[in-house]
Parts: structure tokens; C-alpha cells; sequence
């Protein structure tokens, strides 16, 4: 069943990346674990018994896809539950050990991740925990491996870097880190200040290679609502023999790294997701890529004043991020809505904040550009229809927008001088 | 956050929005670091009996819905009444005509006042 226009009562969804609908087949595998199959997946009992096979199922799958084995998989609740837990985790297992007593960990980050690997790290380093290095990205959105290889110091414990940025959609070089960073570790002789790799995955998992073998990861985070599976669930892949400890006390579930319930109903579904995607992985990313590719070049090719964030290449085939001078994000983003398409804002009126995107900010971006920033994010059920009527709604709204907003800017700047 | 249907109407199909080519006072406040941009010019007739009285007002804003509704807003507000009436409308008055602002968004409704008291105050400059 296709997930069309039509069954959106004519709107136009393109903000894939902030969610996406869950998958007919996910939907279907799940309703029976709501009411018939209710067990609590640690019962001993039938009903318990069902849903934990049901959870074994969708955890071989998911080891599967990610070429993993099925105990290196944590499920839960989602992306930033496993970005607290790789993070927090490690920390306090390092902790534990008393060899390290006195001793500061260091971690490695960039200034463009996800708030919730931010502010654990801003935190951290509040607390006196940790000490932070925030490496710098660059125009195109990428970071430098060379930055990383300097930053790594002598108590170095982990490297969290995000595969592939939420609002600008850019990707970085994983797999290129994890050499860097085995290449580290096989020259220490004392094992026990092994450096860690976490990546957070979120955006990466639908259109990347997701194998942590080749990542070279030993943590890696992901979200089932990105990849049209239900929200409130994900999961964290743990590499056996990383030092590392649950951070929310309970039961002894997931391995004792995540006290709690299972939400087996999440996980089934997390499990079919997945499995829809690698079925129909490289045809989806052909499809979107070229889909997305005739966004970006009708935008710039059509609308004036107008500017494509972060590297065209090396961007995630659904992303398209772009600023248009003399408009407000937040403006856009509403007037859009009103002509039923759903986009999302860098812009701080958005957010409930009143500083702009910290990810814009970090390329380079002047504040006004980072306002004006609007980002598309396309997915399995995006149209070329859909994008021909968005552009055009774009242009129509753009010209209404900057009818208001008149000369200011220029202004403004002339005076300055 | 919400907005009221008053500012979602005014951010739509914002009133008195435009240039005024021969305007008698002009007000610019805002900058672009924070988002918005925003100007009012407006128009003053002498009237026998009322004395000083805004007859004309346009604004143009570069930013978020409420930074445009409140524009609006205060050109309705201030249209047709005398400038001391119009120096004192304040952020308040704004807001409450729009049946309120998230509190995220209140330094809009003062952008606007701003704007409006900077016009009146470039008027009485060039009197």
C-alpha cells in the first residue's frame, strides 16, 4: 500500500528526516503484540514466551543488517537514549575501575551533533567528568580526519562522531575515523585506554553502509521512526568487550545494559522495518538521489538569491538544505504549511529558541542566512509530482515573503557602513 | 508553541503592509542576528480639532510570523489616531490585540512599538 498524496489529504510531506509514516507491512507485523500477543517478554510463561521469540526475531534481523551478532544489540527507547547510554555508559564504566581514580577521561566530538550528544557532553565537562574537544566543520559540512587525529591525547576514552548531519544532511567520513582510531589503539600497549568509537547513525541507517564491521564502531545509535518503523524505539550496538555499563538502574534486561520492559511491540516492528529496508535499500537510495538531485537543481536554477547548504556530493541522497536571503525560516516554513507542505527551519523562531541553528552557524553562515535556511528532506514515498507542485507553492510564497520584507537587509548593512 | 488565530490572520494577509514613497516620519528597529527587521513609515495630517493625526501607516518586516502579525498589528492600532494617542501604545497592547504571543515571542510586540515610537520620533525630528 503506498503511503500517496492523496491518503495525506493532498499535503505534501518532505520532512522525512524530522519522521517518517510507519511502514503498511511494520504496522501490520505489530497489532498483534498490542493485545493478543501482550506478554511481558521476561515472563516465563506462553504469553511471555511468544513475545520474546517474536523479539529474538527482530533482533537476529537487525544483527543481521548490521552485520553485528544478536547480543551486540541493545534495544531502546530510541536515538537519544542510546546516544546517553554509549556516552554516559562508557564514562562510568571507566569510572568503576579504580586504576582510573583521578584520572580525566577525554572525549572527542564535533560542534554539529545532535543536541542530545551536545548537551551530554556540555554537561559532562560541567560536571568535571570530562574534558571535551568540539572539532570544527568546515563550508561543506564535512569534519577533517586530520582535526580528529590531532585532537586524540594521552587519556583520550571516546571518539562520538554523528554519520550523517540531521539538518544538512552531510556525511562523514566513518569508516575513514574507525582506521584512524584502530590504527591508535594497535599501537597502545596498555589495552586498558583503548579509545572508543561511537557513532550516532540516525540519519545514516536508510541510505548508508551501515556494516559496523567495516565502520569500524564499537558503538553505534539508530531510531526506528527514521526508517518508517514506530517512534519510542531504537537501538545502540554494543561490540563485545567495549567497557561499558548501564546508566539507568533496574532489571537486567538487554544484557544488563538497559533496565526496563522490553517494548517488544517497538522492537517487532524496529525488526520488520528493518527488514523492509534491506529488501528494497539500493533501488530506494537511486530512486530518492534522483528525485533529490532535480530538487536542488530546479531550486537554484529557478529561484533567486538562493543557496544550497553543506557539500552537493557528499550529502545524504534525501537531504536538500537551503537559505533564501530576505526571508524568515520560521515565515516560510508556516506559509508552506498553509499551502499544505510540511518542511522544517534552522531558523531560531522555530525551535523555541532565539539563537539559529548551531549546525548552520558552525559552516560559516551569517545569522541572517541561518534564519532564512529551509531544509527538504525527501523519503520512499516522495513524488516528483509532490516536488514539482512544492516548488511551485516555494516560488509563490517566496515573492509574497520578500514583498514584505522589502529592502531591509540591504539597508540595513548600507547604514552600517 | 501556538499562535492565536488573530496573529495567524494577520501573518497571513498582514494589513497596511508596504512603502509609503513620501512618508513624513520613518522607523527602522531590529537586527539581523536576532531575526527581524523591521520598518514603519507613516503619514500625519493636521486636523482642526483632533490636532496631529496618523492618516496613512505602512510597515515592511523581514521575520518570523509574529514578528509580521505584530507588525500588522500595530499599524492597525495606530491608524487614524492622533500621536500622543499613538506613543502610547505599548508591547502589551500589541500582544493582547492578538489575543496573545508565546512568551518565546514577546520581544516582537516590543520590536513593534519600537518601531512605531522611532517613526514618531523621526516626525517630530523634521517638523
Amino acid at each position: 500500500m503506498e503511503m500517496n498524496n492523496s491518503a495525506r489529504g493532498g499535503k505534501i510531506y518532505l520532512d522525512y528526516a524530522a519522521t517518517t509514516p510507519v511502514d503498511a507491512e511494520v504496522l501490520k507485523t505489530m497489532l498483534p503484540y498490542f493485545s493478543s500477543e501482550f506478554g511481558n517478554a521476561s515472563s516465563l510463561h506462553s504469553f511471555g514466551r511468544n513475545a520474546a521469540d517474536a523479539v529474538t526475531a527482530a533482533r537476529e534481523s537487525a544483527a543481521c543488517f548490521f552485520k553485528c551478532t544478536s547480543e551486540e544489540i541493545i534495544f531502546t527507547s530510541g536515538a537519544t537514549e542510546s546516544n546517553n547510554l554509549a556516552i554516559k555508559g562508557v564514562l562510568r564504566a571507566y569510572n568503576k575501575n579504580k586504576k582510573n581514580s583521578g584520572k580525566k577521561p577525554h572525549i572527542i566530538t564535533t560542534v554539529f551533533e545532535h543536541s542530545c550528544v551536545l548537551k551530554t557532553c556540555q554537561k559532562l565537562e560541567k560536571e568535571g567528568s570530562a574534558e571535551v574537544t568540539y572539532l570544527p566543520v568546515y563550508s561543506d559540512g564535512i569534519i577533517k580526519v586530520s582535526d580528529l587525529e590531532k585532537a586524540i591525547k594521552e587519556n583520550t576514552l571516546l571518539v562520538t562522531v554523528m554519520y550523517v548531519n540531521n539538518e544538512i544532511g552531510t556525511v562523514q567520513p566513518i569508516a575513514q575515523i574507525g582506521k584512524v582510531i584502530k590504527k591508535h589503539n594497535s599501537k597502545l600497549l596498555d589495552t586498558k585506554y583503548q579509545i572508543l568509537f561511537h557513532t550516532d547513525a540516525t540519519q545514516a541507517v536508510a541510505y548508508f553502509d551501515i556494516n559496523v564491521k567495516r565502520l569500524g564502531v564499537d558503538l553505534l545509535s539508530m531510531s526506528s521512526h527514521k526508517i518508517y518503523g514506530p517512534k519510542g524505539v531504537g537501538m545502540l550496538l554494543v561490540k563485545k568487550g567495549t567497557k561499558i555499563t548501564q546508566i539507568q538502574d533496574g532489571g537486567a534486561q538487554e544484557f544488563a545494559l538497559r533496565a526496563g520492559t522490553l517494548n517488544s511491540t517497538g522492537i517487532i516492528g524496529l525488526g520488520k522495518a528493518i527488514e523492509v529496508l534491506e529488501k528494497n535499500k539500493q533501488k530506494e537510495i537511486k530512486k530518492i538521489k534522483e528525485l533529490r538531485d532535480y530538487l536542488i537543481k530546479k531550486v537554484l536554477k529557478e529561484i533567486p538569491s538562493v543557496r544550497l547548504n553543506g557539500s552537493r556530493s557528499k550529502r545524504s541522497p534525501n537531504n536538500a538544505n537551503f537559505s533564501f536571503s530576505d526571508v524568515e525560516g520560521e515565515s516560510l516554513l508556516l506559509y508552506l504549511d498553509a499551502e499544505g507542505i510540511a518542511v522544517s527551519t534552522g531558523s531560531a523562531c522555530s525551535s523555541g529558541s532565539l539563537s539559529p541553528s548551531h549546525v548552520l552557524l558552525a559552516l560559516g553562515l551569517k545569522p541572517e542566512q541561518a534564519h532564512g535556511s529551509l531544509r527538504v528532506t525527501l523519503g520512499k514515498y516522495t513524488t516528483k509530482k509532490e516536488l514539482v507542485i512544492f516548488v511551485a507553492k516555494l516560488k509563490k510564497v517566496l515573492e509574497k515573503l520578500r514583498k514584505v520584507s522589502g529592502e531591509l537587509l540591504k539597508e540595513y548593512y548600507s547604514k552600517k557602513k | 508553541m501556538n499562535y492565536s488565530k488573530q496573529v495567524i490572520d494577520h501573518f497571513t494577509s498582514p494589513h497596511n503592509q508596504g512603502v509609503i514613497s513620501d512618508p513624513d516620519g520613518v522607523g527602522m528597529v531590529g537586527n539581523p542576528t536576532c531575526g527581524d527587521l523591521m520598518k514603519i513609515y507613516i503619514k500625519v495630517k493636521k486636523n482642526a480639532k483632533r490636532g496631529e493625526v496618523i492618516s496613512d501607516i505602512k510597515f515592511e518586516t523581514l521575520g518570523c510570523a509574529s514578528a509580521i502579525a505584530t507588525s500588522s498589528m500595530i499599524t492597525d492600532l495606530a491608524k487614524g489616531k492622533t500621536i500622543k494617542e499613538a506613543s502610547k501604545i505599548t508591547r502589551d497592547n500589541v500582544a493582547e490585540a492578538l489575543n496573545g504571543l508565546p512568551p518565546i515571542k514577546m520581544h516582537c510586540s516590543n520590536l513593534a512599538s519600537e518601531a512605531l515610537v522611532a517613526a514618531i520620533e523621526d516626525y517630530k525630528k523634521k517638523k
